[in-house]
């Protein structure tokens, strides 16, 4: 888009700062939290509290990665947070075959959800933010319908899964790292990583270039969806229980946060999986920290949306070029 | 024998909105009206369904109820629609929603004129802060409005001790009258909810501002070079929205005698949705209120024939108003594709 308005041209070095904020930001940003914290809150540094935090910001990681991948092609996926209700609602009633199967039932759903995300937005063209609206009242409505009330979820499998751990380190934690470190893997070293940021960057222009861009829009969306479907199942565990009507409220929001946080631009073509993962942890750690410190949970929204503004604001500069 | 009639500025107006739809042929016409008139049509053909199928829907009492309680939403779905028009977004409505709310009810122990005034200003204030921020620092409404929703309900949960305070409006005062008095048998919230969607139309149809919004949202940089103030008519777009969302919210605490706290979460979507049923194009410069009333009021008729089924639970609502959302974009797109592409 044209930019009309004169601008006047930035000093060098300040334009260094900017870029270097926009790149680095985020991890400065987590590093001063763990210093102010190690410095001023008590019991901070103990492994336990560690556990908590890592094991709090799992799900949101692991969903918060498909939105990066989403809003990479220049979308969005509102349906995340319904995803994983539909899914818990899925383990609660599939758990009687075993985990495994429960688990296998929940992804299928997740990807169907994409997979009609996926195909509303590549084939018919409505935008994202819609297509996916509608997918988060229907599939939210729809796991209500499978499951209408809380239930309880006794499996041994399930709760080994949900609380042991592996060399000091929850499970949940690290399926998320790894998870991470394969959705970084494909979006820097494959040809899909490749297709899926130019599409981002320019679609008629992908098109043009022959990129199978419908295909590659379908698989976002329901890589988003298994994603989803997983953090739902991994948060059913940790709870033991299966609560479809508060599963995943308000998870779209957060997963959004830290992708945006984490610096990769809303206007599609550069996805930071990293910064995403450092996005999610800065915002665990600025509520934790609040909360430790006795400020009330609405000063702590407060907060989340200043930090957010900010975070868009230095990631502007970056689209002046 | 040949009449000549003189031609009146409202026939050349009609004339020209008859052929609007670039082109001709009757196809594209065809088009342009389902895409315009379809939520209407879908509106009457549910209801008269369900006035044959269920003794008491078209009573007196549940057609009341469901005006009363479609009128909040409306109003809402009103300021969205010129802000979708712009082609922006605002999802901070239902959190201004319940914070307006609060904030009236609080007020309304130091009389009515605080009591409307005091959410006005607040809500009107965090409008003018994400126009602010979408107009002149060009951050992406999506996420700025994302922001808003979070600090108008950190905003709410502080003046309410966390949620744990409930406001109670003063008893017996002309601002509970205003929620909850009749007027010709019609409550007062319909009433007023009528008005502002007559203003809203002609604000949007016949004003010098109403234009502007339209060329924004049609295509920014040349409304930009024909000389049309793009960031002020954004900045007063979203203004608009957040005294709306404010006022809606006021409304709704003076029918409830409350300013309950946990209201709102949704909102935004079900005014987006609400816009986009009647019509309204999400890619902006293109859309009338007349029709987010329509979308709103058939939202609350689906979800009132579902409660008259009875047997089946609220969940299916949501089943049934995504399902239908989906069924409407992709008529919509259809629609809108077959009127762009020559």
């Amino acid at each position: 888009m044209a930019d009309l308005t004169l601008r006047r041209a930035l000093p060098a070095d300040r334009e260094r700062v900017l870029r270097w904020l926009q790149e680095y930001g985020v991890y400065l940003g987590v590093a001063l939290l763990l210093l102010v914290n190690i410095a001023f809150t008590p019991h901070f540094l103990s492994a336990e509290n560690f556990r908590t935090q890592a094991v709090q910001v799992a799900p949101v990681v692991i969903v918060a990665l498909g939105m990066a991948l989403a809003i990479g092609s220049e979308g969005v996926d509102l349906s995340v947070g319904s995803v994983m209700a539909l899914s818990t609602s899925l383990v609660a009633l599939y758990m009687g075959y075993g985990p495994w199967i429960a688990l296998i039932v929940a992804v299928v759903g997740g990807a169907a959800v994409g997979l009609v995300n996926g195909s509303l937005i590549a084939f018919i063209g409505v935008q994202p933010i819609v297509a996916t609206l509608a997918l988060m009242v229907g599939a939210r409505g729809l796991a209500l319908v499978l499951l209408p009330q809380l239930e309880d979820i006794r499996d041994p499998g399930m709760a080994t899964l949900g609380s042991g751990e592996f060399a000091g380190v929850p499970y949940v934690v690290l399926i998320a790292a790894a998870l991470a470190l394969v959705v970084a893997f494909v979006v820097r070293r494959t040809t899909f990583g490749r297709q899926l940021l130019a599409i981002g960057d320019s679609r008629p222009a992908a098109k043009l270039a022959g990129l199978p861009v419908r295909r590659v829009l379908i698989v976002v969306y329901v890589v988003c969806g298994v994603l989803a479907a997983v953090a739902g199942f991994l948060a059913t565990a940790r709870l033991s229980a299966s609560d479809p009507t508060s599963l995943g409220n308000l998870m779209e929001l957060s997963a959004i946060t830290a992708v945006v946080v984490g610096g990769t631009p809303l206007t599609g073509g550069r996805v930071r999986i990293g910064g995403t993962v450092a996005g999610a942890v800065l915002i665990q750690l600025l509520t934790a920290t609040l909360i430790k410190h006795d400020l009330e949970p609405s000063w702590t929204q407060i907060a989340q949306a200043v930090v957010i503004i900010l975070a868009v604001y230095a990631a502007r500069e970056r689209g002046k070029r | 024998m040949t009449v000549v009639k003189d031609e009146t500025p409202a026939d050349r107006l009609a004339a020209y909105d008859a052929a609007e739809p670039a082109g001709s042929g009757r196809g594209e016409r065809l088009s342009a009206l389902a895409q315009q008139h379809g939520a209407l049509v879908a509106l009457v053909a549910i209801a008269a369904v369900a006035s044959l199928s269920f003794d008491s829907f078209a009573t007196t009492g549940n057609i009341e109820n469901m005006a009363v309680s479609s009128a909040f939403l409306a109003i809402v779905a009103l300021g969205m629609t010129f802000v979708i028009v712009t082609g922006g977004i605002d999802l901070s409505v239902g959190s201004v929603f319940v914070l307006g709310g609060v904030l009236a009810a609080w007020g309304s122990r130091h009389g009515t004129v605080v009591a409307l005034l005091l959410p006005l200003a607040v809500c009107g204030l965090i409008g003018l802060v994400n126009g602010l921020l979408i107009a002149r620092l060009r951050l992406a409404p999506f996420i700025v409005t994302l922001a808003a929703m979070l600090g108008a309900r950190g905003v709410m949960l502080s003046v309410t001790d966390e949620g744990a305070d409930t406001y109670l409006v003063a008893e017996g005062s002309l601002f509970a009258d205003l929620g909850q008095g009749k007027l010709l048998g019609i409550g007062v919230p319909v009433w007023i909810t009528a008005a502002l969607f007559v203003a809203g139309g002609i604000l949007l149809r016949r004003t010098r501002f109403g234009q502007h919004v339209y060329a924004v949202g049609g295509n920014e940089d040349a409304a930009a070079l024909m000389g049309a103030p793009v960031a002020r008519t954004k900045t007063l777009v979203y203004t608009l929205n957040g005294l709306l969302a404010g006022f809606a919210g006021a409304l709704n605490a003076a029918w409830l005698d409350s300013g309950v706290t946990i209201l709102g979460y949704g909102m935004e979507l079900e005014a987006i949705a609400a816009v986009v049923i009647g019509g309204t194009l999400l890619s902006g410069g293109m859309g009338f209120v007349g029709g987010s009333l329509v979308g709103v009021l058939l939202l609350k008729v689906i979800q009132n024939v579902i409660n008259q089924i009875g047997s089946l639970d609220s969940a299916y609502q949501q089943v049934v108003s995504g399902g239908f959302l989906v069924v409407v974009v992709i008529a919509q797109t259809w629609l809108a594709r077959r009127r762009r592409v020559p």
